[in-house]
């Protein structure tokens, strides 16, 4: 009896000691790692990482891939329906560069220890979330310039900064995607550009797509920060290096002008330059929305979610096939 | 304008729509693949398709000389007025078995075609058909992969493929029919006879049919017929109907 119980102490005497090792070498490392991040050294694959820095890259790099993978849909509806070959020609290829966003980015999250069919499936289950932006219905070819324009022009801003986060394959992924997304941009803007000198009714599509997509773009950024419950650590760890507030207050300051620039009004009576701070002064975002949107209700959640699903179901007896034609080959 | 002449821009519509309205097709795909990077292999390809009649569309607007676009071609003729395959029309109904045989038949015909056409003794023809055939060459190539993936994989899909084939079938004679505008054309050494190519066709699509353990269908079935001549299957004016919505609605907007 003595004995069991001197054991039992020296067990749990030497157990304690071991949790008491682990924490110091843990908290060394991450004493490390908070280091390096403030030289602004660049975290690898391999590289020790805090759990809650990888388990918060991966959800913000697979809902990013998500969201390349499911923006694809919106605009994908006007590829059979665009009004020149010229016109139809780049959205294909445009459409086509955000499933090759999706691929990139999806690889490159794949680092962190998560293949990509657990990422998919996460998406078609609806457990994952993508830009809340894409369950906005696109309605007339004007959205199509709308989308390329704002909402590329949305995340160009926000992607130019993760070119420059803390983890290396996610900042690479975003170098190579920025010089898409430009392209992108452009041609979106371009779209409105001519609709603007055209007819009176192309004038008026423009317009109305401008105003059906503003403030859903200005949503893109997120949540005001105060309201942003990930943001104090993501901004620590280097892998945002702004606030959204900020981001999003960069995105109207460089594109009111353009807005000016082809005659398209700014659908915000609040808007209005403000030459103290040298930025615009907008209007209150409605953010019930954006949560409305967020959790499930917005216009084309449902139907986002849906086609998603039908793809996958649709190509799963083709996926079968190859892996088992595969599976003969390595056997014979 | 001389015979030849009006000879040359039907053959180019010829050509530009049936790529035309395969692209079409095909892009309807465009965020439904089975897999994302089929999803990028077939918007390639649409995109050749879409360059290949955006090219002969040029060429024939050249001819004709009358200040027609691409354009023109594409959004303002009716559907008596298409000259493509009925085979390029069908709708594919997300079933990517279906597409790909449908390149595969389709690409191993444009592969044959192109090739000659590449000796053409109408300089721009021949520099079109250079081109179009490194593109259709990757397309026989991925959709032959993929015949034969989907005909020897799973029972499931072996079944499905050997339906997509059986139904394919009776629009492969359409591939080498011919009239009087190929005649002149042939005579004149910018066409050649589309008949001659049966044969290596059937090579080659025999040796990936029978690659896939599929069998090619009785050659005692009906053929369909008829794009040559603008009567097609009901599917187009749907297609078309989609397709050039915009420019009819909006006929002075510039876009």
């Amino acid at each position: 009896m003595l004995v069991s119980l001197i054991l039992a102490k020296l067990i749990s005497h030497l157990g304690f000691m071991d949790v008491k090792v682990k924490t110091d070498d843990l908290s060394a490392k991450e004493t490390a790692f908070n280091n390096s991040i403030k030289d602004g050294k660049v975290i690898e694959p391999k590289d020790w990482m805090p759990e809650k820095y990888r388990k918060q890259l991966l959800r913000m790099m697979s809902q990013h891939a998500h969201s390349e993978v499911v923006g694809m849909l919106p605009e994908g509806n006007w590829i059979t329906r665009a009004p020149s070959l010229a016109r139809k020609a780049i959205l294909i290829a445009k459409v086509q560069d955000e499933a090759g966003h999706g691929l990139y980015i999806y690889s490159a999250a794949e680092t962190l220890g998560m293949d990509r069919s657990e990422m998919v499936d996460q998406l078609l289950s609806g457990k994952a979330k993508y830009s809340s932006i894409f369950n906005y219905p696109t309605l007339t070819w004007a959205d199509i310039g709308a989308i390329g324009w704002l909402v590329d022009g949305a995340a160009i801003v926000n992607q130019t900064v993760l070119a420059k986060c803390s983890y290396g394959p996610y900042s690479r992924a975003m170098l190579r995607i920025c010089r898409e997304e430009n392209f992108h941009n452009k041609q979106g803007y371009q779209i409105l550009a001519f609709l603007m000198r055209g007819t009176k009714e192309q004038k008026e599509m423009a317009q109305d797509a401008m105003n059906r997509w503003w403030w859903p773009s200005l949503m893109m950024f997120g949540p005001s920060d105060k309201d942003s419950p990930n943001s104090a650590d993501l901004l620590k760890w280097k892998v945002k290096l702004y606030t959204n507030d900020d981001l999003r207050q960069r995105f109207i300051d460089r594109t009111v002008e353009q807005a000016e620039a082809i005659g398209l009004k700014v659908p915000d009576d609040k808007l209005k330059w403000n030459e103290e701070s040298r930025h615009y002064d907008f209007g209150e975002i409605n953010w019930e929305e954006f949560f409305q949107v967020i959790n499930g209700n917005g216009p084309c959640n449902k139907l986002r979610l849906k086609q998603r699903n039908d793809a996958h179901s649709n190509g799963q007896w083709v996926r079968e096939a190859a892996k088992a034609y595969s599976e003969k080959r390595k056997a014979n | 304008m001389t015979e030849l002449n009006i000879a040359l821009i039907e053959y180019c519509l010829r050509i530009a729509d049936n790529s035309l309205i395969h692209a079409q097709r095909i892009a309807d795909w465009t965020g439904h693949g089975p897999i994302l990077e089929e999803d990028i292999a077939m918007s390639n390809v649409s995109l050749d398709l879409l360059g290949q009649a955006r090219g002969f569309y040029t060429y024939a607007s050249q001819l004709e000389g009358n200040g027609k676009s691409e354009d023109f071609y594409a959004f303002h003729r009716g559907e008596r007025d298409f000259r493509n395959r009925l085979m390029v029309e069908q709708p594919d109904l997300k079933d990517f078995g279906f597409t790909m045989m449908k390149l595969f038949l389709n690409g191993c015909f444009d592969y044959l075609f192109f090739r000659d056409l590449m000796k053409s003794r109408d300089e721009t023809i021949s520099g079109l058909a250079a081109k179009s055939i490194k593109e259709v060459t990757y397309h026989v190539r991925h959709a032959g992969d993929w015949v034969v993936r989907l005909g020897d994989g799973t029972e499931e899909s072996h079944q499905r493929i050997q339906k997509s084939l059986n139904e394919l079938w009776p629009f492969t004679n359409e591939l080498f029919e011919q009239n009087e505008v190929d005649e002149l054309l042939i005579q004149n050494g910018a066409a050649f006879n589309k008949k001659e190519l049966k044969v290596e066709w059937d090579a080659m699509v025999n040796e990936i049919i029978t690659k896939a353990t599929l069998i090619i269908p009785s050659d005692k079935i009906y053929f369909h017929s008829g794009g040559i001549n603008g009567v097609h299957s009901e599917h187009l004016g749907f297609l078309l109907a989609e397709m050039q919505y915009l420019p009819r609605m909006y006929p002075d907007a510039i876009w």
